[in-house]
């Protein structure tokens, strides 16, 4: 561990970050190029991780935009003198009058601007939003720190020159963040904590439903979190986790949450899909067991999430897949089988198809042909803790089938 | 020290020492000990200062080649593909020796398989060429 690193321990790293957002918008607002402030604010940075240990200063923000200002003026001066141009001189930055809210939602829509891919909008997120080293989103996104850093330079280099200053896609910023909030659960940095800080920041920053939709989903689902993968690392199922684990505050607050944002919508505004899907993980997180999970409730959300698209089947067939379990719980295996069929087309090479598959079988107690799907499923995971899971519910559907059938024959 | 890729592979290579089913046919206890010394594994050569990195490659293989100008890539699933050699992943590790590279697969290959007994299975290890000039 670098020098570096040890005195970012000592310092509130998170007060420091937050600070990120406030001072790079100043400056973009300013009229200084997004990239170049974007370097500068990450040399202040460091610079505050050196020097703040020691000298704390009284006023970070003004400290951060006064370095980074500094480091734009050296940096443009060395630009001047190799062109052979007048040097000119810049004024120290004015402390900014805007709301931190706004602040944030500007600088997202920078970042996540529609040019960028989606891959380079999150990681711009992380590095100008939330003021993550490109270190830390290397190592969330197990790939070398250079490149990384090619992949933030080519998104600064695809902003430039385009004009920032015009609200962006606020569904794109939703979109940004739950790709962070997801890559968030198989990293080792915790990205799913940052993508809620930000979608936190996002909810103070505009009154659309769905951001507090989005909050409240990654909120609801987290809670799950300790209870997600047992002390060995194996994935455990929904219905067979530790309820006892489940963060309850942030159960309560994702519900608090979910209602504020439900509140605001009417017959004519329907919840949009971040909140619909708020509302089933609310419902599962609500059940004191598996047993008494509220399956006809969540499957009338289901019916929302799937209304939401022209023709879900092809637009959002993991929606339909979800749905299809819903059924399977309330109107039996073969049901649910049934309307998984509708999706062999667009979905029957994925795994996911498979296992949910796997699980109605075994909900109907076909336990040879829930085994044949959980094979099938392994074999198409791509994801290690999900192909070993899946490689042992083929393996205990085919034991539980061979224990049945010698007791029967007894 | 020299760099090795430790590799298993889903088909191919010398004739196996006994024929065992895919380990989705396996009794549960048997995938579980299976697993369990997998990870033991990558704790081990993780303790001794020795892993470099762990990585799996799921089945799907496609091969692609150009196509030419202005035509798009060809690409095949391979000239056998239901019997050719195909990879599925490895371990990477940093160590003293060929001697040590070999020790290490011999125990990977002793991992155990239905019944709980060893399960035999060929490694194919091979080093790393070195991006550095070496100094003899």
């Amino acid at each position: 561990m670098s020098a570096l690193d040890e005195s970012a321990r000592r310092l509130d790293e998170g007060a420091l970050r937050a600070l990120v957002p406030r001072v790079l918008a100043g400056l973009v607002r300013r009229g200084e190029d997004f990239d170049a402030a974007e370097d500068a604010l990450q040399e202040a940075l460091l610079e505050a991780l050196r020097a703040w240990p020691e000298h704390p200063p009284r006023d970070g923000q003004a400290w951060l935009a006064t370095v980074a200002t500094r480091r734009l003026v050296d940096a443009r001066r060395s630009e001047v003198a190799r062109h052979r141009r007048e040097e000119q001189t810049y004024a120290e930055p004015r402390p900014a009058a805007t709301e931190a809210g706004d602040d944030t939602l500007f600088l997202l829509f920078c970042c996540c601007h529609p040019a960028l891919a989606p891959a380079s909008q999150v990681a711009l997120t992380l590095r100008a939003v939330g003021g993550l080293t490109t270190r830390e989103i290397a190592d969330a996104f197990y790939v070398p720190e250079a490149t990384m850093a090619q992949r933030i330079s080519r998104a600064k280099r695809a902003l430039q020159g385009r004009r920032l200053d015009q609200p962006g896609d606020l569904a794109v910023v939703l979109r940004v963040l739950y790709l962070a909030y997801t890559a968030g659960h198989a990293g080792r940095m915790d990205l799913a904590g940052e993508a809620i800080r930000l979608a936190r920041q996002l909810t103070l920053a505009t009154e659309e439903p769905e951001a507090g939709g989005l909050l409240a989903l990654m909120l609801l689902n987290h809670a799950r979190l300790p209870a997600r993968l047992d002390r060995e690392g194996r994935i455990v199922t929904l219905d067979r986790q530790d309820r006892g684990l489940w963060d309850r505050r942030e159960t309560a607050e994702g519900v608090r949450v979910l209602q504020s944002a439900l509140a605001m919508q009417s017959e004519e505004r329907r919840p949009g899909r971040y909140q619909v899907e708020a509302a089933i993980a609310a419902l599962h997180d609500d059940a004191a067991s598996a047993e008494e999970t509220d399956w006809p409730q969540i499957l009338a959300w289901y019916d929302d999430l799937v209304a939401l698209t022209d023709d879900p089947v092809r637009q959002d067939p993991a929606a339909v897949l979800g749905r299809a379990v819903a059924v399977g719980h309330v109107l039996g295996a073969a049901a649910g089988l049934r309307e998984t069929d509708r999706l062999r087309d667009p979905i029957g090479e994925r795994h996911r198809w498979h296992a949910v598959r796997g699980h109605l079988h075994e909900l109907g107690g076909d336990l040879p042909a829930a085994a044949t799907a959980y094979a099938e499923a392994a074999r198409r995971a791509t994801n290690v803790a999900e192909r070993d899971h899946l490689v042992r519910q083929a393996a205990r559907a085919r034991a539980a089938e061979r224990s049945r059938t010698a007791a029967t024959y007894r | 020290m020299p760099k090795y890729l430790l590799l298993k592979h889903y088909r191919g290579g010398p004739e196996p020492h006994h024929p065992f089913p895919p380990m989705v046919e396996w009794a549960p206890e048997d995938v579980e000990a299976h697993m369990a010394f997998l990870r033991h594994v990558g704790e081990l050569l993780e303790e001794r200062g020795e892993l470099v990195g762990v990585q799996a490659l799921t089945p799907a293989q496609t091969w692609v080649r150009y196509g030419g100008p202005d035509a798009a890539p060809v690409t095949t699933d391979g000239p056998l593909p239901e019997t050719s050699d195909l990879v599925a992943g490895g371990y990477m590790i940093d160590v003293e020796s060929h001697e040590r590279a070999v020790e290490v697969a011999a125990y990977i290959s002793s991992e155990p398989g239905p019944g709980g007994g060893p399960l035999y299975e060929w490694i194919d290890v091979r080093e790393v060429m070195s991006g550095s000039p070496s100094d003899d």
